[in-house]
């Protein structure tokens, strides 16, 4: 069902690098982001039909009921039955809609029992993570040099989506994040994962997702925040536990050489 | 109606009691004037916001920053959403109320002329501020028309003047709709009942008095932004206390209802142009008053829906899904009594028709994409996108600006007493929805694809649908240049118009006025039967 969902409406959509369609939203990559996806083919198609079948109806008063063709005007103005059907039917195809769009709002919202925890801290205009778990942290940094920004050198292939230090997460673990905002009101978006949750300063909003295979996903900050709102990526590489281990190791003794940074992160804090 | 017609005649020759030339203008009380004023402003308004719209569409023409830095950038895109709804749509719709209200209900003017009188003169200078803020230090208030704190706070004087220019805008819309409100009250002529009155009537009945609901609303939410930055007041500082959030509440608790004192005008335009075109009576009267009734209602109910990314519980994004959802259901009742309207009537297509027809189409796309929207799941992806740009610009362009043409078509041979070039008309129509289309449709996929709205500068994988969208951004920009010859070709040269232009139109302004409309309009009421 769902696979021949995904694929089948804009099959005719070329492919990008990463086998994103153009034309709709980016292949899912966490269980949730796949019941977006779905939902919004479901009611998308919905929508197309009553589209069709609406103007289908003024279309044909277009062309037959012209005065030019000779037609007469009628001259009824109600009909109880009729309003009462399209004021019915809409109300049940809503009922459609709303019961599995319901199921993913209450999955969407259940941030409990994660394998671990983030921390994302939202600054003008860098993000700042720290694994709650791990004692790690540090910031991520927009690393498209300015020279392709000012068309002083061509664009790289990751233009505006590549940064010094990704977050990186293990495949397949429940991940939930807390964010929340040094300065303004920021938003951590990463639309393979279906995620997209304010930063907001003074309070702390969770979220979660659970990466389905490893690569490296990307995203934007998605609220204005001032002058590089458009500067802000988000990159989450999601490798292999192994992989991820290694890597937490390595960070651990890079962060036992800048004391500060670890003293900020106190790994007990759950 | 030979007395009313004689009367009116006698008055065209006795103006000698009225001021002349521009004071004419400045002390008018006349409801013609001042609806005249307001269209000629709001059009003046929305060539610069175009100008504006264009800055942003020439910087995302192609990737890497080029005509703008990027607080420009911002400033732009937030003085373009401000102007457009503050001083292009709205004032637009509030010309149509003066000029057809009291000709549709059979009254001599508005309830309070010189009230009419301020109201208007409130807007030149608000707008005045709001440009006047783009040359201050700091530059214009560069946080989106949304104006959301911590953001807003740390703006320049730029921000103190477009609170300023809001306070006034708002005084200017909440007199109006007193006036407006009092004037369908009380003037109808003898023996229109409510539900006699056209919908046009209807529609900014109602609409007024979301106004009055939610203009104070919004004048409050910038008075605490403006004491939270000069009064040391922490009402959206956590740091003092305060939640950020709230103004978010505050302020969409306005800008829900915003976007139907948008679109409901607009609805009572078309309700006017597709009978008249149809030579068929409106189908469901009485449901179209109390879908609009109930769409104004449930506005009301729908504002966090503007907000599901900010974490919310989620017994609140469900209530707020299916709250929004609801609106469909009014909304598609209005659509089919229109498409019921046309069915087996004798259709011409005339401009105003032309547009009233591009109208019910792409509304009724917005409307769908609306719907797609309050799926909360669905709207946590495409929130602060291109999508929602798109979504936004079908319904209020597609839907509130190009009622406004078939509006301005309809009544302009009413109004001077001359006809439009019909040719040009309908060039005027096909350029604009072609462009239109071109403009916004790509705008869904940047959306679906997830370039996040208000960036100067976007990944390449964007850049082949911004640069079809800046195309069309200029096309549609030079196609309203035409419309402004095709009025001004009218007024100096039009042929002079018949009676009745139009064969189908049926309310008082048609059946129990001249053509052009003498200066007051009914001396006597006309009594309805």
């Amino acid at each position: 069902m769902r696979q021949l969902f995904r694929g089948a409406p804009f099959a005719l959509a070329p492919s990008l690098a990463l086998g994103a369609s153009k034309y709709n939203l980016q292949p899912p990559e966490s269980p949730i982001a796949a019941q977006i996806y779905d939902l919004h083919t479901i009611i998308l198609t919905i929508c197309v039909i009553i589209f069709v079948v609406v103007f289908a109806f003024m279309f044909y008063a277009v062309f037959k009921h012209r005065k030019a063709a000779g037609h007469q005007a009628a001259h009824f103005h109600e009909n109880t039955t009729v309003e009462i059907i399209w004021t019915i039917i809409p109300f049940f195809i809503l009922v459609g809609m709303a019961y599995p769009a319901t199921k993913t709002v209450i999955e969407m919202k259940d941030t409990s029992v994660p394998d671990m925890t983030i921390k994302v801290t939202g600054y003008q205009w860098k993000w700042h993570y720290d694994y709650l778990n791990e004692g790690i942290s540090f910031y991520s940094n927009l690393a498209t040099p300015k020279e392709q920004i000012e068309g002083r050198a061509p664009k790289g292939e990751h233009y505006l989506l590549e940064v010094d230090n990704p977050l990186v997460v293990p495949v397949g673990k429940k991940v939930r994040l807390l964010t929340t905002a040094g300065d303004v009101i920021h938003a951590w978006f990463v639309p393979a994962f279906g995620v997209k949750q304010d930063a907001i300063p003074g309070f702390i909003r969770d979220t979660w997702f659970r990466a389905n295979t490893p690569g490296v996903y990307r995203g934007q900050c998605a609220e204005l925040c001032g002058k590089d709102h458009g500067f802000m990526p988000i990159v989450v590489k999601v490798v292999e536990q192994a992989e991820y281990d290694r890597w937490v190791a390595e960070q651990k003794q890079k962060q036992a050489g800048g004391a500060v940074q670890v003293s900020e992160a106190p790994g007990a804090a759950r | 109606m030979a007395a009313v017609h004689g009367h009116a005649e006698s008055h065209a020759h006795g103006h000698e009691h009225h001021p002349s030339g521009l004071m004419r203008w400045v002390t008018t009380t006349n409801h013609k004037d001042i609806g005249t004023m307001y269209l000629w402003f709001s059009f003046v308004m929305f060539l610069v916001g175009g100008v504006m719209a264009l800055t942003i569409r020439a910087e995302l023409f192609q990737p890497g920053l080029q005509v703008v830095n990027p607080d420009f950038f911002n400033q732009m895109t937030t003085l373009h959403g401000l102007i457009m709804v503050f001083g292009a749509i709205m004032p637009a719709f509030v010309g149509f109320a003066n000029w057809q209200i009291p000709m549709m209900i059979g009254a001599p003017d508005m309830a309070f002329p010189r009230l009419n009188n301020w109201s208007f003169w409130l807007l030149p200078p608000a707008a005045l501020l709001l440009i006047i803020s783009m040359f201050v230090p700091g530059g214009a208030a560069a946080a989106g028309w949304t104006l959301y704190p911590p953001l807003t706070v740390q703006l320049g004087m730029g921000m103190d003047l477009t609170i300023f220019a809001i306070h006034i805008l708002g005084m200017s819309s909440i007199m109006g709709s007193i006036n407006i409100i009092t004037t369908i009250l009380n003037l109808r002529a003898p023996g229109m009942t409510l539900m006699k009155m056209p919908l046009f009537v209807w529609t900014w009945l109602i609409t007024a008095y979301l106004l009055i609901a939610v203009m104070p609303v919004l004048a409050g939410a910038v008075t605490m932004l403006l004491t939270d930055r000069h009064f040391d007041t922490h009402f959206f500082n956590a740091a003092g206390g305060g939640d950020p959030v709230l103004f978010q509440h505050i302020f969409w608790f306005f800008g829900h209802p915003e976007v139907y004192i948008i679109a409901i005008p607009a609805f009572g335009v078309i309700s006017q142009v597709i009978p008249a075109f149809s030579r068929k009576p409106l189908f469901g009267y009485a449901s179209m008053v109390y879908a609009t009734a109930s769409i104004a209602v449930l506005s009301f109910l729908v504002w966090a829906h503007h907000m599901f990314t900010v974490g919310m519980p989620v017994e609140a994004q469900l209530y707020y899904m299916y709250a929004t959802m609801l609106i469909a259901v009014p909304t598609g009742v209005k659509v089919f009594n229109w498409i019921a309207t046309m069915w087996r009537g004798s259709l011409t297509f005339e401009t105003p028709m032309l547009f009233a027809l591009g109208f019910l189409f792409l509304f009724t796309i917005g409307g769908l994409t609306g719907l797609i929207l309050a799926i909360t799941p669905v709207d946590i992806q495409l929130h602060d996108t291109y999508y929602v740009v798109a979504h936004f610009h079908y319904v209020m362009v597609a839907g509130a600006l190009f009622s406004a043409f078939a509006g301005v078509y309809f009544w302009l041979p009413k109004w001077t007493g001359r006809m439009y070039d019909e040719r040009l008309g309908k060039w005027h129509f096909w350029l604009s929805i072609i462009f239109f289309n071109v403009t916004f449709f790509p705008q869904h996929f940047l959306g679906l694809a997830g370039m996040p709205r208000r960036i100067p500068d976007y990944a390449l994988q964007f850049a082949d649908f911004n640069m079809m969208s800046s195309i069309g951004a200029f096309g549609f920009g030079l196609s309203q240049l035409l419309f402004l010859y095709i009025v001004l070709k009218a007024i100096r040269s039009g042929e002079k118009a018949p009676e009745k232009p139009w064969e189908g139109a049926d309310s008082l302004e048609w059946t129990a006025l001249p053509t052009p409309a003498p200066y007051h309009s009914f001396e006597t009421p006309p009594v309805i039967k």
